[in-house]
């Protein structure tokens, strides 16, 4: 029972992460690489808004976990704006390679960048807020206060977003500009600014979840690299068709991670992939996607 | 035109490279150039992103390694030995990731050469993360002493030369002409009764066993099979290689190979930088010069004779 609450803090993480790779990938048929970059800038933005701003560039300004939750999400997403405005934009006539290579390319640039200032080992994230500490009492077991509300604030934004894209209007207009571009603009909606928000939002999903993670994990410059690679396995094994799907597989994967920890460690880093084999050998279009 | 011309500096550059650069050096290029153009077979000609050939590479850099240090095998049987494993896990990763397209099948290889990974930083001979170390170079066919720098420099560059060989006769075949159809237009293909998936199937095993073969003379040349051929940013290596140079040009791969790998080397001291200087590459290149290298001369060729 612990191991799967711990699995399934793992599994949050990887929700939040497909989930925003299936937003972008829905409304602009690109698969962000970029994505665990992201995930990863998000992580730094909190460690140096907390301990390095001042030390930096003379600014007396600490910002703390809670307003990094919301900082944090907000530049990943300015950042999604201009990958989106000035790269991605011009690619989309393309074969959709181009924008995977685009956005790979964009992982590796950050990902060097962040190297270079800092240990690759990773660094402590120290801003954990002083209400989250400590254990809670569930009854059975004792978890850490922190974990609890990761889990908790992700489930959150998750359904929220699912609730905004499947039951809202402006829900509809996203789907609608999925659908058909062409006649949606004709009525008058601005697709490409859709588009471009779509993104700057999956962005900052993987900035958020960057913040939630930097107190469990530490910060370094590759925690994004390996983690967006078992995230491909999961939106492959959940299927790119619902939003919902890719919420679920990311929670159920999680588990079965954490899961195959306590009962074979060894597979424990690969069990996802050889469950993704096994969806592609029966239902290789996922287990949520639509056969095309 | 512009291929023969070119193939001819290739064997000239080839055939005297010892004698004015550092040998390990260009075998190392040499065998990032073979990496590509099996690559380049793949997304080039059948239109196929695969992001896991640096299983193909560093897996076959492993069993190399250790079928000579442990069994004893020559360097020649040893490096087939590589290959072969190539070939047979590649027909697995191939069968499963056609079942797939475009961007899903680009993720299913990248998923799936992560396992390689794992493996290869978890089975007991594989030593870690520090790699399988003291691969021995051997004697090729008992009387020649790999240890010598020369002989080992012809002998891969002989490797290279089967290997693009094949390459080039694969393309310029009837089976070819359909990989390029299939590219074109799947679903046309398909329609002139073409059995597409087992096409694609055989481009993804012929692919996958010359990237082994290159792997596997790496693992000799060095003596040293290294986690980090396997790691998924070697998979992005080898596109940008094949992108640099051009992507769907016979020769575009081997120049984009030199230059990419050359400019890592000369880049080396300044650490991850090199990181952010590759990544800049791949930007511009997606961005404004997809063509490549060769792909950009051949333009500027066919322009001229228009």
């Amino acid at each position: 029972m612990a191991q799967a609450l711990l699995g399934l803090n793992v599994g949050v993480f990887y929700a939040m992460l497909s989930l925003g790779l299936a937003v972008i990938f829905g409304l602009l048929n690109i698969i962000n690489f970029a994505h665990g970059a992201m995930y990863m800038l998000g992580a730094f933005i909190a460690l140096i808004g907390y301990s390095l701003l001042e030390q930096w560039f003379g600014i007396s300004l600490q910002i703390g976990f809670w307003a990094s939750l919301l900082v944090a999400p907000l530049i990943v997403g300015i950042l999604g704006v201009l990958i989106e405005r000035l790269f991605l934009k011009r690619l989309y006539d393309l074969d959709h390679i181009y924008g995977l290579l685009l956005t790979f390319g964009i992982t590796l640039i950050l990902q060097g960048l962040f190297a270079n200032y800092f240990n690759v080992s990773g660094t402590p994230y120290p801003g954990q807020p002083e209400s989250l500490s400590g254990v809670v009492n569930l009854g059975f077991m004792y978890f850490p206060t922190y974990r609890l509300f990761a889990i908790v604030f992700s489930l959150v934004v998750c359904f929220a977003t699912w609730w905004v894209i499947e039951h809202t209007k402006l829900g509809s207009r996203l789907r609608a500009g999925v659908e058909n571009p062409d006649l949606t603009q004709a009525f008058g909606l601005n697709v490409p600014r859709m588009v471009t928000l779509t993104f700057a939002f999956g962005a900052g999903l993987a900035g958020l979840a960057g913040v939630l993670a930097a107190p469990i994990y530490s910060v370094s410059p590759l925690m994004g690299a390996d983690l967006i690679i078992v995230v491909f396995a999961v939106v492959v094994i959940g299927g790119m068709g619902s939003i919902m799907g890719a919420i679920l597989s990311g929670l159920a994967l999680g588990l079965v991670e954490g899961l195959t920890k306590v009962f074979y460690p060894p597979a424990a880093s690969t069990v996802i992939f050889f469950l993704m084999v096994l969806v592609l050998l029966f239902r290789p279009a996922g287990l949520f996607g639509k056969e095309k | 035109m512009t291929n023969r011309i070119l193939f001819i500096i290739m064997m000239v550059a080839g055939l005297t490279a010892p004698l004015y650069a550092y040998p390990v050096f260009v075998m190392d290029l040499l065998c990032f150039a073979l990496f590509a153009c099996a690559f380049n077979l793949l997304l080039g000609y059948a239109g196929l992103l695969s992001f896991g050939h640096a299983a193909f590479f560093g897996g076959a850099a492993y069993i190399t390694g250790y079928v000579t240090k442990e069994w004893g095998f020559g360097p020649l049987l040893g490096i087939l030995a590589g290959a072969a494993f190539a070939m047979v896990i590649g027909t697995i990763f191939g069968f499963l990731a056609i079942r797939r397209q475009g961007i899903y099948f680009a993720m299913v290889t990248l998923a799936l050469a992560q396992i390689i990974y794992f493996l290869a930083l978890q089975m007991p001979f594989t030593g870690g993360e520090n790699g399988l170390q003291g691969i021995p170079r051997g004697q090729l066919f008992g009387f020649i002493d790999l240890n010598n720098s020369l002989s080992m420099y012809y002998f891969v560059f002989a490797i290279f030369l089967i290997g693009f060989g094949i390459i080039y006769r694969t393309i310029n075949s009837p089976f070819g002409e359909v990989l390029q159809a299939i590219r074109e237009n799947e679903s046309r293909a398909l329609s002139l009764g073409y059995d597409v998936d087992h096409f694609k199937l055989l481009a993804f095993v012929i692919s996958a066993t010359l990237a082994g073969l290159a792997g596997a003379t790496k693992a000799i040349i060095f003596q040293f099979a290294a986690l980090t051929s396997a790691h998924w940013q070697t998979s992005g290596e080898v596109i940008l290689m094949t992108l640099v140079g051009g992507l769907g040009t016979i020769f575009g791969p081997v120049l984009g190979a030199i230059t990419v790998g050359a400019l890592s080397h000369e880049l080396s001291a300044f650490g991850s930088w090199v990181q952010v200087i590759l990544g800049t590459i791949f930007v511009v290149c997606v961005m404004v010069f997809r063509r490549g290298i060769i792909g950009e001369i051949q333009r500027l060729a066919s322009r001229k004779q228009g």
